[in-house]
């Protein structure tokens, strides 16, 4: 849109990588004199939106200059040798595919920087925020950098530095069980990655190059079909842990759970899509053979998880069975695994949304991956609020279990905090894919996409796949509504809305809460603004993924 | 007659046999200055040896175009027994540092020894207060820490009238070890080699068990010495096998002559050749001749532990390679999948004891650090074994060296970490590491940053890709299995290293009983309870030091140590 030389896209981009690490580094330092703040806390807590925002100005500026009618080549790129034994080379660039995801990547970041600004990360042995901060940044750069990385094994190494830095965001700072959720996050995602360096490897020795752009213009010729299977099998088994995959998913809901609210948002919006994102850039145009047999495979499962996802979901929404009415305002948390817990419930529905986008990558048509990697996107923007919004609904009300919450007849979000409650409400039907939110092509195309997959793909599963998919769907919304219902409706005190807390009418059946503060405000609204564009502009991020896509199932960027 | 004296005397290249013979000479120079030093100035001694140890690691500069042997057979120039080729040099360094760094940590356990054997005397030490290392610190009294790693040294015999460790016994050993392990990767015949290992082995069996009427200290040395004796004696045997059958004993003619081996000796032959890899084996802890590390590492004040997890482990792989790839590559066939096996034995025994380790009990962080180092151990043998199914096997081994200055460095710098815990916590558990972070900041992230290159995970940049060559080493040569195995290890390893890493960025324990370091007997100077923890000895910073740069100059520059497993080094 704006004109940027080569060069200074290149140092932009080198930037949106480095910097993040380097603030990393910098916020473990004592701060500089001039800018320690009211407090050291405070300080640092700044340093991170400092970073975070100039991360996320670069990653702007670097959108803007993106050449936005060629999105299928390489743009950005540096290319330097780093260790030539291994033949590691520090290539980035960046194409219509992982621009977006490095817009959301920052965006997402600065928000969850921002939140923590305005309201410190607290935890039951929570560490000073130093640590936080740093650990925020670390993570930042890991993400940024598998999307713009285009070495498999700088890939690699990118994949693995998200790691620690999420194990202690949820084992330090996180709510109850974190200790055990932790161990499983890393454990579970590190044998994934482990596996799927090997399928690296294998690949890069075979055609002798770890360069992604190389292997994708090669587009698997360089490699005989046995050897793409086992590389598919190895990579393919990394990505879906990441992904996750049904059944390689059981990691996810206890670690959303566990983790700190700043810390669901990252996991759901980022991290999730590494696994994705590495289907498309590495395992479609590195190995199509190999996928091509697995694809089937790779779709059933899919869908196995929107089914079981919602499913899942449905279960945790609908009351539970025993549950006796309690005199209590609010009941203490059952002491172990609560049932209706709402961060386990997104993160369930995580598995389904993530299902379709898998779906998508299956079919290995463009339309299917356009669609994946548009719910991709969308997802982590509905899904990134949602948690924000989970997390403000326990601040307030110290709960996130849906039974507590709604009691009898329902938490009454809507007259006891209107703007949460409609924001609640909102992030809802996005999720389940309203027309003209965000939520809804990724989907539609995902399917649109299975009900005429690429040749040689058996069409009559794919109808099976496309008719499960669609009642996932209907799941989905039931499911969804449900959960609006119980905590956004109820007998509230209605007379009492709007203008607040006005306090003087009769004895409110449940007490008042905060409505929306400014730090939230500012922290949600880029997320719900975009939700909207993406819905009624779908074009805008279609038209910088469907060239690249082309490229790849077709030979690679050039 | 002059011609044939020149024929028989062999005109000897000094600058290439530099390194092993200038560790030589120091140690006896140390040995002789020993006896004209009185008591208060034997720190010199350690000094000497330091500046030794520096001087024989520079002296491989003039070595370093790599084309230097010598001690060859009169008229066939090319069968020498002594080759300073880029293998050995590099070896030669990873020893010669290893050994200076284990030298700086001792010069100040030593200097803390001779302290509290003063302080001992003058107070009248416990000489009985028994073996039981698992009791609680705080029951042992001001004086009766006993059967620390380094808090004992000094008082454990006060009837001695003097330091427990004397200083010029324990520098001597040290660079005798040292000068062996410095030989043992120039050697290119079987007599030299197993000479090598001798003299590298002896020294630290005294080494260990220097801790004069320490019980566990002499348990650990003889448990240590039966256990190497009978697998250099294994050794030994092979090695006059593989002469019976080829009749030489140069490396290079072995190989020659292995193919071409007589039918009936095939057996003797083969025999031989799996005999002879034992004593290397058990000098890399290889499973199953890995029973005495654990036991010995305790024993052993810490920084002969140190010397034994990097030194010791370098003078068996460096002789397993010699032979494998140098001397018996017809045989690849036998000894590849013997060594894959070990690998994956050596391996997963390694991880699985190191987790089974409890934080509570005495020393179990050097106890981790011990089967953690087995477990490394495993790591490092599977490019040897990728070797033996490699095409270009001189290659692949090259993973293993790369892999063995990465292990050297981070492994040095987590146990001079645990050297300066222990001076403070003598029992030197893993709970005595929680809330390090609150004491020494920096000290606690730099024992991070080495248990997660040990482990293999960012920000430990340089463990990470040290073990890709090793991973892509056994994906070259298509031993999958052994991939996969490791990769499930890598798992493993990463729970107990991420659970030392987690505790140090714990809160520090808040109950009222008073810490092990609280009396701290071995702390010189005054110990004021709630200041900041006291000040570190210069050798211990140094090595710390040393060790942290190198390891973030690694992790930034990873080329550095991964050349070489893509050079030939041969």
């Amino acid at each position: 849109m704006i004109d940027i030389s080569p060069s200074v896209m290149q140092a932009l981009l080198a930037l949106i990588v480095a910097g993040p690490l380097l603030g990393a580094a910098t916020a473990l330092l004592p701060p500089p004199p001039g800018l320690k703040g009211a407090s050291p806390e405070q300080a640092v807590l700044r340093h991170g939106v400092t970073v975070t925002g100039a991360v996320l100005v670069a990653a702007v500026v670097l959108a803007l200059g993106f050449d936005h009618d060629h999105p299928s080549t390489m743009q950005a790129t540096t290319d330097v040798n780093w260790i030539p034994a291994l033949d590691v080379r520090i290539h980035l660039g960046i194409d219509g595919i992982s621009l977006p995801l490095l817009v959301l990547t920052a965006l997402l970041t600065f928000l969850c920087a921002l939140h923590s600004y305005a309201k410190p990360p607290q935890g039951p042995s929570a560490p000073p925020p130093r640590a936080f901060v740093a650990l925020l940044l670390l993570l930042e750069g890991g993400t940024l950098a598998s999307f713009a990385v285009l070495d498999l094994l700088l890939f690699f190494l990118a994949f693995e530095t998200v790691l620690i830095p999420m194990y202690f965001l949820i084992a330090r700072w996180g709510g109850e069980g974190r200790r055990a959720a932790a161990w499983r996050f890393i454990l579970y995602t590190l044998l994934g990655s482990v596996v799927m360096l090997l399928g690296l490897l294998l690949v890069g020795l075979r055609a002798h190059t770890f360069d992604m752009v190389a292997l994708a213009t090669d587009n698997g010729r360089g490699l005989s079909t046995s050897v793409q299977v086992i590389a598919v099998l190895a990579i393919g088994l990394g990505l879906a842990v990441k992904s996750p995959m049904w059944p390689l998913h059981s990691w996810l809901p206890d670690a959303h759970t566990a983790a700190p609210t700043v810390g669901s948002v990252l996991l759901a919006g980022v991290l999730l899509k590494m696994g994705t994102y590495g289907f498309v850039r590495i395992v479609l145009p590195i190995a199509p053979d190999g996928l091509h047999t697995f694809a089937p495979y790779l779709a059933a499962l899919a869908v196995a998880g929107i089914i079981y996802g919602s499913l899942a979901c449905l279960a945790l929404a609908l009351p539970s069975a025993g549950r006796r009415p309690s005199s209590g305002r609010f009941a203490p948390r059952p002491p172990t695994g609560a049932r209706g817990d709402l961060k386990r419930l997104i993160a369930y529905s995580s598995v389904g949304h993530m299902g379709f986008v898998l779906l998508g990558i299956a079919t290995m048509t463009p339309t299917g991956v356009n669609g994946a990697l548009f719910a991709n996107v969308a997802h982590g923007l509905i899904t990134g609020l949602l948690f924000f919004l989970v997390g403000a609904v326990k601040d307030r009300t110290g709960s996130t279990d849906l039974d507590t919450l709604a009691q009898d007849a329902g938490a009454a979000l809507y007259g006891r905090a209107p703007r949460l409650g409609g924001l609640l409400a909102f992030g809802a039907v996005a999720s389940l894919g309203l027309p003209g939110l965000a939520g809804f092509w990724g989907e539609m195309l995902a399917m649109f996409g299975a009900f005429r997959p690429a040749d040689g793909l058996s069409r009559p599963a794919y109808l099976t796949y496309l008719a499960l998919a669609g009642l996932g769907t209907l799941l989905t919304a039931a499911y969804l509504l449900i959960v609006v219902r119980r905590v956004c409706m109820g007998p509230g005190r209605l007379e009492g809305t709007g203008a607040g807390a006005a306090g003087g009418g009769p004895a409110p059946v449940l007490a008042e809460l905060p409505d929306v503060r400014a730090h939230e405000f500012a922290a949600w609204t880029p997320l719900v603004a975009l939700t909207v564009l993406a819905g009624l502009w779908p074009a805008a991020l279609l038209g910088l993924t469907n060239p690249a896509v082309q490229q790849l199932l077709a030979g690679g960027p050039k | 007659m002059t011609e044939t004296a020149a024929g028989v005397v062999q005109s000897v290249d000094w600058l290439a046999i530099a390194p092993p013979t200038i560790a030589a000479l120091v140690a006896l120079v140390v040995l002789v200055a020993d006896l004209f030093t009185d008591d208060s100035r034997k720190a010199v001694l350690g000094w000497i040896s330091v500046t030794g140890l520096a001087l024989a690691a520079l002296s491989l500069l003039p070595l370093l175009d790599g084309h230097r042997s010598t001690f060859c057979r009169t008229g066939r120039s090319s069968v020498c027994s002594y080759t300073a080729d880029h293998f050995a040099l590099v070896i030669q360094f990873l020893v010669l540092g290893g050994a200076l760094l284990a030298a700086l940590l001792s010069v100040s356990m030593l200097r803390d020894a001779r302290s509290g054997g003063a302080r001992r005397a003058r107070g009248g030490g416990r000489g009985d207060a028994g073996t039981d290392g698992a009791r609680p610190a705080q029951g042992a009294g001001p004086d009766g820490v006993r059967n620390a790693a380094v808090g004992s040294l000094g008082g454990a015999r006060n009837t001695a009238g003097g330091p427990a460790v004397p200083d010029g016994e324990f520098w001597f050993l040290l660079l005798s070890s040292a000068a062996g392990a410095a030989l043992l990767p120039a050697a290119r015949d079987l007599a030299t080699l197993v000479v090598a290992l001798e003299v590298a082995s002896l020294p630290a069996f005294a080494l260990v068990g220097l801790k004069r009427g320490d019980r566990r200290s002499a348990e650990a040395a003889l448990k240590f010495f039966l256990s190497s004796v009978t697998a250099t004696a294994v050794t030994l045997l092979g090695a006059s096998f593989v002469y019976a059958a080829t009749g030489s004993l140069y490396l290079t003619e072995i190989a020659g002559r292995l193919p071409h081996v007589d039918g009936q000796l095939h057996t003797l032959a083969r025999a031989g050749v799996i005999l002879t890899l034992v004593g290397f084996a058990f000098k890399t802890a290889a499973v199953p001749f890995h029973f005495w590390v654990p036991d010995t590492y305790v024993g052993a004040p810490l920084p002969v532990a140190a010397y034994l997890s990097v030194v010791g482990k370098a003078v068996g792989f460096s002789g397993l390679i010699l032979v494998t790839v140098i001397a018996f590559p017809s045989y690849a066939h036998v000894w590849g999948p013997a060594l894959a096996v070990l690998a994956a034995l050596t391996m997963t025994a390694g991880n699985a004891a190191a987790l089974r380790q409890q934080p509570t009990r005495a020393y179990s962080a050097v106890r981790l650090l011990a089967w953690s180092s087995v477990g490394q151990a495993g790591y490092l043998l599977v490019p040897i074994a990728a070797a033996g199914s490699a095409d270009d096997p001189e290659h692949a081994v090259g993973s293993t060296v790369a892999y063995a200055l990465m292990y050297a460095v981070v492994n040095l710098g987590a146990f001079a970490v645990a050297a300066l815990v222990a001076r403070s916590s003598p029992l030197n558990r893993i709970d005595d590491y929680r809330g390090l972070y609150a004491r020494r900041p920096l000290t606690a992230l730099l024992l991070a940053f080495f248990l997660l290159c040990l482990a293999g995970l960012p920000p430990g940049v340089i463990g990470l890709f040290a073990k890709v060559t090793v991973f892509s080493s056994a994906v070259g040569a298509g031993l999958g299995w052994l991939a996969v195995l490791m990769a499930v290890n890598v798992v493993i390893a990463l729970y107990y290293y991420l659970h030392w890493t987690a505790l140090l960025f714990r809160a520090p324990r808040t109950d009222a009983r008073p810490r092990s370091d609280g009396p701290a007997p071995a702390v010189p100077g005054p110990a004021a309870p709630g200041t900041t923890a006291p000040a570190v000895p210069v050798p211990l910073t140094a090595a710390l030091v040393l060790t942290a740069v190198l390891a973030l100059a690694l992790s930034g520059a990873p080329q550095l140590v991964l050349r070489f497993s893509t050079a030939g080094l041969f």
